[in-house]
């Protein structure tokens, strides 16, 4: 079944649901489907009881920063010409700036129907870093899969989900406070290695150790 | 059935299997809380590996990323290369001329040889034979390793996939260096048979242990031999038909009690058929060209989109996701790796069973750190 | 009978026992250092920097365009442009590296940098044992380190040293036909260019003196 047919299906059947297709600009067409969070789990459990999709292989999140689009537009203006003010076209730069968001894409198979990856999709409102605004409904309920990986979301993106047995961090120790993945992560600068002549990084380290006023920066040979 | 006697919790023994163990596959660490010798919850514990290559491959070129996905699945490198050139091409739409579709194979099923071959090796010195089955299955990988060498250059590093085909042609001499490879095999796995099927204690400590559940296996999307052995007939080889898989016939065992006897059969069993596959492959290469003409390995920019690509792994579903915004570097790099998704069941294999039984059932889930920790 | 398949087990493991004593190829143990395996060709280590002729330091192809050193996935190339130029194979005036440094701790041995070299510059070595115990410098292999002969190379890679000094070759011969088909018909017009306009390097842009700067 198409993508428009499982769209018009759903929502007969899960009443209030609000889907969108997204389209998928590269020639492997694999369009996804974003679904709103309150009415994430029950369209979840219809896809896998009824549409037959019970294999969710695979979860990952995805960080999109906030940006600023700006585009060359033609505007009328009003502008002082040699005889007085006279309308003109002029170039004008606009700015849209589009918020960010996180996040989270389910793949989801059938292996009755044999069918190809169904990407579900569930986004945050937006950016903000609190635990409010991250919050994203876990579908581990629906299959069993979801659980370690979205763990894992959870370890390196910081989406919190709601309703997931055992949410604690997978890959990085359990005291670690940040979360590898976004996009403005900044790597610790007290490395504990022996530093190869990289310069950006032996610039902060050398900045490190003289401003924290610990053990001398360690000078290697043949530098 | 597993949980002891009310009043008893304080004779619960927790013990931490890992990091450093010799039978763990890697470094691993299981927090295992026993009741006597019987497990009661087992809780795996891993990230000692993690290098973080998804965010590596976000500040690298398309080809930069390559050789890090050698670095995955270290056994298994080339088809860790195929797989992530097969997502790339069905991002930006490159066809792969022949010769290289056919190259792409062999190697593949010379991987899975090598896999399977470690993998039942590693499982009789799991159970206490000291390493000599090891060896003779290390001495058969030694033959498979030299041809690799030969055609890439490395023995476990590769890097030989390139997006729109493979990066050299074989020197002269190759194929049929192979097709001797392939033509002795068949004796090793006669041998390695005999230690095997009829060997008693192999079939006491395994047969109806560590039983996997068709339904669990759908639920945790669990791919590869651990789900053909539990009955679910999914490889992705039949089901997508990725490359010139389906100019060849070759069967997809199958098991019936999802148990580790069941899922070192089937390794057994696909070996076979890795190498009729080999036989097929290795007759019907034709001569030609081997990377698309239009590719260059610099300046290689794919249009925005997004694309989810796997294959039939030899530990299973080995699919990688990409997200392109039309810069050089991805924006988004996925890696979705079978040993992760493959251990999510451990508990529930191990619940009730002794602790000698863990690290068999460990052993059979087939685990490389690297690719579950990235 | 109980221990059948145990007993078969064991008469395997005796006949692979055995055998070792009368079969090659159940003997398979190489008694390394003093027995080495032949090289195999096609091999690859850690990269080293060609050189044509006797002298390493005028005779070597590298022009410093970096190209290596911007696809070096682990980027453990370090590359400072000279500030003068020296004639290369086909005589046209290019800059060469003043320093070209590989971290060879770092290096992943992937043959990315030899694969983007538009002048075979850089190939692959087969040396692997490089240990060294001091641990900063020891493993940043400097240029005269890494400078090795073109006979060298095909020492150990014949087949493809072969084919790369053929296509050297098939090149000088194209510069030169250039050179003698522009001089013949115009005697005047070359007294005032001096050295007509040899041909473009291979297959690349040109090395751009801009990047320079970013290092």
């Amino acid at each position: 079944m198409d993508l428009a047919s499982i769209q018009s299906e759903l929502e007969a059947s899960v009443p209030g649901c609000r889907l969108q297709v997204i389209e998928n600009p590269a020639p492997c067409a694999q369009h996804s489907l974003l679904v709103d969070a309150e009415h994430a789990v029950l369209v979840a459990t219809y896809l896998r009881d009824f549409l037959h999709f019970d294999y969710c292989s695979n979860v990952t999140g995805v960080d999109w920063l906030p940006k600023e689009l700006s585009e060359k537009i033609k505007v009328k203006k009003t502008v002082d010409g040699p005889n007085g003010p006279e309308e003109k076209e002029v170039d004008e730069v606009r700015k849209t700036s589009v918020p960010g968001y996180m996040e989270v894409v389910y793949h989801l198979f059938s292996t009755t129907d044999r069918t190809g990856p169904l990407p579900l999709r569930m986004r945050t409102p937006n950016r903000d870093l609190t635990r409010e605004s991250l919050t994203i409904p876990s579908l581990t309920p629906v299959w069993r899969s979801c659980e370690f990986q979205e763990r894992e979301v959870y370890d390196l993106f910081g989406i919190h989900f709601d309703g997931h047995p055992d949410l604690r961090r997978l890959l990085m120790w359990d005291e670690f406070t940040d979360h590898p993945m976004r996009r403005d992560y900044v790597d610790p600068d007290d490395y504990e290695y022996e530093p190869t002549a990289h310069d950006e990084v032996l610039a902060r380290l050398r900045q490190h150790y003289s401003t924290a006023g610990g053990p001398a920066f360690p000078q290697g040979g043949g530098q | 059935m597993t949980s002891p006697e009310p009043g008893h919790e304080e004779r619960l023994l927790e013990i931490s299997m890992g990091p450093q163990h010799p039978s763990t596959h890697g470094v691993f660490r299981m927090n295992v809380v026993l009741d006597g010798e019987r497990v009661v919850r087992l809780k795996p514990v891993f990230g000692y590996l993690h290098r973080n290559h998804e965010k590596i491959a976000e500040n690298e070129t398309y080809l930069g990323s390559m050789p890090y996905t050698d670095r995955l699945d270290y056994i298994c490198s080339l088809t860790n290369n195929w797989g992530y050139a097969l997502a790339v091409e069905k991002l930006a739409g490159i066809t792969v001329p022949e010769r290289a579709e056919y190259l792409r194979v062999i190697t593949a099923e010379l991987t899975r040889l090598l896999n399977h071959a470690a993998l039942l090796g590693f499982l009789l010195q799991d159970m206490g034979a000291s390493g000599t089955p090891l060896m003779y299955a290390f001495r058969e990988r030694e033959k498979i390793l030299d041809l690799f060498e030969s055609l890439t250059g490395a023995r476990m590093m590769c890097n030989y996939m390139r997006f729109g085909g493979c990066r050299v042609d074989t020197p002269a001499g190759w194929l049929d260096q192979a097709r001797k490879v392939v033509a002795d095999f068949p004796r090793f796995l006669d041998e390695f048979e005999k230690l095997l099927v009829t060997n008693e204690i192999l079939m006491e400590r395994t047969q109806g242990v560590g039983v996997l559940s068709r339904e669990l296996a759908i639920s945790s999307a669990i791919s590869g031999p651990m789900a053909r052995a539990s009955g679910l007939n999914y490889d992705i080889r039949k089901v997508d038909g990725y490359g010139i898989y389906p100019r060849f016939s070759f069967r997809v065992p199958l098991g019936s009690h999802g148990d580790i006897y069941d899922r070192y059969m089937i390794r057994f069993l696909e070996m076979r058929e890795s190498l009729k596959i080999l036989e097929q492959a290795l007759r019907e290469i034709p001569d030609g060209p081997i990377i698309d003409p239009k590719s260059k390995p610099r300046g290689f920019r794919p249009k925005p989109g997004e694309c989810y690509g796997r294959i039939e792994g030899p530990k299973g579903e080995l699919g990688f996701y990409l997200i392109s915004d039309g810069s050089p570097n991805p924006y988004r790099y996925r890696v979705r790796p079978p040993s992760l998704i493959n251990l999510t069941v451990l508990e529930d294999l191990c619940l009730g069973h002794n602790v000698a039984d863990v690290v068999v059932i460990l052993g059979s889930v087939d685990i490389v750190l690297g690719e579950v920790d990235r | 009978m109980i221990g059948d398949g145990i007993l078969k087990g064991l008469a395997e493991t005796a006949r692979n026992f055995f055998g070792s004593y009368v079969s090659k190829e159940r003997l398979t143990t190489v008694q390394y250092p003093e027995e080495k395996l032949p090289q195999i060709e096609s091999s690859r280590n850690f990269p080293f920097l060609v050189y044509d002729g006797a002298e390493w330091d005028a005779g070597m192809r590298c022009v410093a365009c970096q190209i290596c050193e911007k696809e070096c996935p682990p980027k453990c190339i370090f590359i400072e442009k000279s500030k003068d130029k020296k004639p290369d194979a086909v005589g046209k005036p290019q800059f060469y590296p003043a320093r070209f440094d590989i971290d060879i701790s770092v290096c992943m041995s992937c043959q990315i940098c030899v694969e983007v070299c538009p002048f075979d510059a850089i190939k692959m070595d087969v040396q692997f044992d490089l240990p060294t115990d001091d641990r900063f410098g020891g493993l940043m292999l400097d240029r005269h380190k890494l400078a090795k002969s073109n006979e060298y190379y095909h020492e150990i890679h014949p087949t493809e040293a072969s084919a790369v000094d053929a296509a050297l070759d098939a090149e000088r011969a194209k510069a030169a036909a250039a050179k003698a088909a522009a001089a013949a018909p115009k005697p005047a017009a070359s007294a005032a260019t001096g050295t007509a306009a040899p041909p473009q390097p291979p297959a690349a842009s040109t090395p751009k003196a801009s990047e320079g700067e970013a290092k």
